[in-house]
């Protein structure tokens, strides 16, 4: 079923738009027209915007929108209608063995981690590495010990998933979707269920990678905090619409933007204030 | 991937042509994933394959073996109360024997694997599903089936014919006490009516059901854990439905057998 209330579409806020890591940039990704449903609903519709090189591109919305956004972007489900172009390839046209080639550009962080439990740490990670590298056992446990100590994990190589804390597993998460060494990055909620401190620590940990590797990162939070602390640009979904209401600077958006994202961001900052 | 006509709750599409639809392109899915595999492309991880066998193996022996006895104790009853209103006690290692190396053996193996194993694949890998592990595969370009469906199949078809060679043998072995003592059969005669009613036809027949039904318990089990939903109703249902699928595939392959080979002469 399509919407009936036109989007709202609001085209990216200026303002800070100079100063952006990624302003000026080539996309990476371009998502063009993009509608999706899920369970049987129409919940996005008609999505236009592009990730640039280098960016942090946060997506924030309703429960259940950015979710549904990412698992399309990452080639996970199929939209309804419209494309998402990776380098100027269709992540949902051609054979299997081509879109997989495409899909290992990025790296992806689920929501809970999703690491495999029957593995360690290090298999975790070598697992990649041994089906789509050319690199030797012995450079593939080195590379898994760099990533694991990027993200503290140093010791944690021969640990199981399931003697990880919570912080632990997305940080172990994390350096899984960096085994590969891709330039686009993926993060799922990275703060859902951790408390504000091993928050605070994995936004930290974003942005050491965009300032040290160059990685452009897309991330999909409710958490205001983290918003302001990492984005580039923020997209507002809307729930009502069904569509972006918004994409800028997170500053611009709470000045200027659109009233649904402005008390979106601004309930969460006076609660911050309050806090 | 959602569609119109999902379940909320298993994720599964409704309807039996559409789950059927699901399961056929299912079987492919697993007989392309093997066949690329024989072409060389990399597969299943050996310690994967090693931990399933454990799994599948040594642990389910003990209770196929006490299954399979029980099911020979009953056949040499069964078999010798109809035996002795003709007079025919002498023939009861025959049925006893042919009944479980031919039929009975490999299909209490199986049924046994469904319950002990089948339900435990679907329940690992529909919590893999949950928690976004079987997603995290598919985004690297990993092939799930590869990597999750081929280790546990190959594990019983592995582990197949041992458990069944033991079924069998507890099942004759359990029809002796009952041969000699409730109904006056020799020990001598009782073991020599078991070598001759053994012929290569009835182990090979025996054998290759017992596969057959294995590999189904695996394929019923695999195809309701990966396509079960993302909730712990959907991990419990999936588990369920595993079990009731592969009994069912067992009992049909069953039938569709025993005609088939009764029809070609064996």
């Amino acid at each position: 079923m399509m919407p009936a209330t036109p989007a709202l579409q609001t085209p990216a806020t200026p303002g800070r738009a100079g100063s952006e890591a990624g302003a000026g940039m080539p996309a990476l990704m371009q998502v063009q027209g993009l509608s999706a449903q899920a369970g049987g609903r129409t919940i996005l519709h008609d999505i236009d915007f592009e990730v640039r090189q280098g960016e942090v591109l946060v997506v924030m919305g309703p429960s259940g929108c950015g979710n549904t956004l990412l698992r399309h972007l990452v080639g996970l489900q199929r939209p309804l209608a419209g494309r998402v172009l990776l380098d100027g390839q269709n992540l949902h046209e051609g054979d299997e063995d081509t879109l997989a080639a495409l899909r290992r550009r990025f790296g992806v962080m689920f929501q809970a981690g999703a690491l495999w439990s029957s593995m360690t740490l290090g298999e975790n990670l070598m697992l990649p590495m041994r089906l789509f590298t050319a690199l030797s056992r012995a450079e593939r446990e080195q590379r898994a010990r760099d990533k694991l100590a990027l993200v503290g994990l140093q010791d944690g190589f021969d640990l199981m998933p399931a003697q990880l804390s919570g912080g632990m597993r997305k940080r172990a998460a994390l350096a899984r979707a960096l085994a590969l060494e891709p330039k686009l990055l993926f993060l799922d909620e990275p703060g859902s269920g951790l408390d504000p401190l091993n928050t605070a620590r994995l936004d930290a940990l974003v942005l050491e990678l965009r300032h040290h590797l160059g990685t452009t990162v897309v991330m999909v939070t409710h958490d205001i905090a983290s918003v302001f602390a990492v984005a580039d640009r923020a997209l507002y979904l809307d729930e009502q619409a069904m569509t972006m209401t918004a994409l800028g600077a997170p500053q611009d958006l709470l000045q200027q933007g659109p009233e649904a994202v402005r008390r979106f961001l601004g309930s969460a900052k006076a609660l911050e204030r309050a806090q | 991937m959602s569609s119109p006509a999902s379940s909320a709750a298993t994720g599964q599409p409704q309807g039996p042509l559409a789950q059927a639809r699901l399961t056929i392109a299912f079987f492919g899915e697993v007989l392309l994933a093997l066949a690329r595999w024989l072409r060389g492309r990399p597969g299943p991880r050996a310690a994967d394959l090693l931990a399933q066998l454990d799994q599948t193996g040594p642990r389910s022996l003990p209770i196929v073996a006490l299954s399979c006895a029980l099911i020979g104790l009953m056949l040499a009853y069964m078999g010798g109360a109809q035996l002795g209103r003709i007079g025919a006690q002498n023939f009861l290692a025959d049925v006893v024997t042919v009944g479980m190396v031919r039929e009975l053996a490999g299909m209490m193996t199986a049924i046994i694997l469904a319950g002990r194993v089948g339900s435990a694949f679907a329940a690992q890998l529909a919590t893999m599903e949950a928690g976004e592990e079987i997603d995290a595969l598919r985004v690297l370009g990993v092939d799930p089936v590869t990597h999750l469906v081929l280790p546990r199949l190959l594990a019983l078809l592995l582990v197949a014919p041992m458990l069944y060679g033991f079924g069998a043998l507890a099942g004759v072995v359990a029809g002796w006490p009952a041969a000699v003592g409730v109904y006056g059969v020799s020990s001598a005669e009782y073991w020599h009516q078991c070598l001759r009613a053994l012929t290569f036809t009835h182990l090979w027949i025996g054998l290759f059901k017992c596969m057959l039904y294995v590999a189904l318990v695996a394929l019923a089990g695999c195809r309701e854990g990966l396509h079960a939903g993302r909730s712990a109703q959907a991990v419990g249902q999936a588990t369920t439905t595993a079990v009731v699928k592969a009994l069912v595939w067992i009992v049909t392959a069953a039938c569709a057998t025993t005609v088939v080979f009764t029809a070609l002469g064996y």
